[in-house]
């Protein structure tokens, strides 16, 4: 990693797999959360579905550690993918997917580069799942949180935590939850709280990097 | 058949569901002559409610003939893990689809209609016309 102004850090596939195991320990330690705001609104298995994929992606990065940034979001999408078992997995894979396809070969990316992508990302998720901001999903926190990393890691986690926080009072519009209608009102959704968890895993291995 | 048939994949978060709708659909549309092929992809690998990329990406290679694969789907993960891997990745055969059908009609119609020597097109436009029958 190249020191100097938060302007000129770049980072490299390391940081990603090491952002990704960061994510995975999250996960975990707040898997029951996540499963308990679930089984509010959802069919209660997004704790243990994503406890499930992120500890495969981890597995997987650290048997064979892909070259680039792009090559390792890449590999991380795919895993989702194919060990989710639930829509989490092809939201969160579709996301890493496609922000690493974004990414290229390039073998070091600067912050915005990375945000670049990641908003990429989040429109393939928007398209697939056929969701907006407000629709009380994943996105309420993704769409913020890549406009903050616009700016800083810390802004990105800033912004994904308070998207989470906003979909409280939202009503469900996609997704199992929508089915409950106005009863989906006063819970905080879980796709949104995980994506916060992702951002705000960045955030950390920014900062032990010294990247922040 | 002249032509290699199209393939068709039912993928439910069931693998009850799936392997009940594939037996019904051959059931019914067998009329003497040979069924193009139908396999089920329901569940997760270790029998639990949910989608695996793993078992449809199977099934879709099992049936692929070179003429086409329909996926029907049931919903939810079902619907995005489809829409996912035909976005994003090479797993699925070259000529994989998609297609909008209501999951047990759709699979009975898209089974009659590629067992009839029908292609992709054909296979998926019968399927999303069983949205159109009525039931009341």
């Amino acid at each position: 990693m190249t020191m100097g102004s938060d302007m000129t850090e770049t980072i490299g596939a390391g940081f990603l797999v090491r952002w990704l195991a960061a994510v995975a320990e999250d996960v975990d330690r707040e898997a029951d959360r996540l499963t308990e705001l679930d089984s509010a609104i959802g069919d209660a298995d997004h704790g243990a579905n994503l406890r499930r994929g992120f500890a495969a992606v981890t597995e997987t990065l650290a048997k064979e550690p892909p070259a680039s940034p792009g090559a390792v979001l890449t590999a991380a999408g795919r895993q989702l993918i194919s060990t989710v078992g639930g829509a989490s997995g092809p939201l969160y894979g579709t996301l890493l997917r496609r922000a690493g396809k974004a990414l290229g070969e390039d073998g070091e990316v600067t912050r915005e580069r990375l945000a670049e992508a990641l908003g990429a990302g989040v429109a393939a998720v928007a398209q697939l799942g056929g969701a907006q901001v407000g629709d009380k999903t994943m996105l309420d926190a993704l769409v913020p949180a890549v406009e903050g990393l616009r700016s800083s890691y810390g802004a990105a986690r800033a912004a994904a935590e308070e998207g989470a926080l906003a979909t409280v009072p939202l009503q469900a519009r996609k997704g199992r939850a929508s089915y409950l209608g106005e009863r989906s009102i006063g819970h905080q959704d879980p796709g949104a709280t995980s994506s916060a968890l992702l951002f705000a895993a960045l955030a950390d291995t920014a900062v032990a990097e010294g990247a922040a | 058949m002249s032509r290699p048939p199209v393939g068709i994949v039912l993928v439910s978060h069931s693998a009850a569901l799936a392997t009940a709708a594939a037996d019904l659909a051959r059931g019914l549309a067998c009329g003497g002559g040979d069924l193009a092929p139908v396999l089920p992809a329901g569940g997760t690998p270790d029998g639990g409610l949910g989608t695996s990329s793993e078992l449809i990406c199977e099934a879709a290679k099992a049936v692929d003939r070179g003429a086409g694969v329909a996926l029907l789907v049931d919903l939810g993960s079902a619907v995005l893990t489809v829409k996912a891997l035909l976005a994003e990745g090479d797993e699925l055969p070259e000529g994989s689809r998609l297609v909008d059908a209501p999951f047990v009609e759709g699979a009975v119609a898209a089974l009659v209609t590629a067992s009839a020597g029908g292609d992709l097109d054909a296979v998926a436009a019968a399927a999303s016309e069983a949205y159109a029958y009525r039931k009341e």
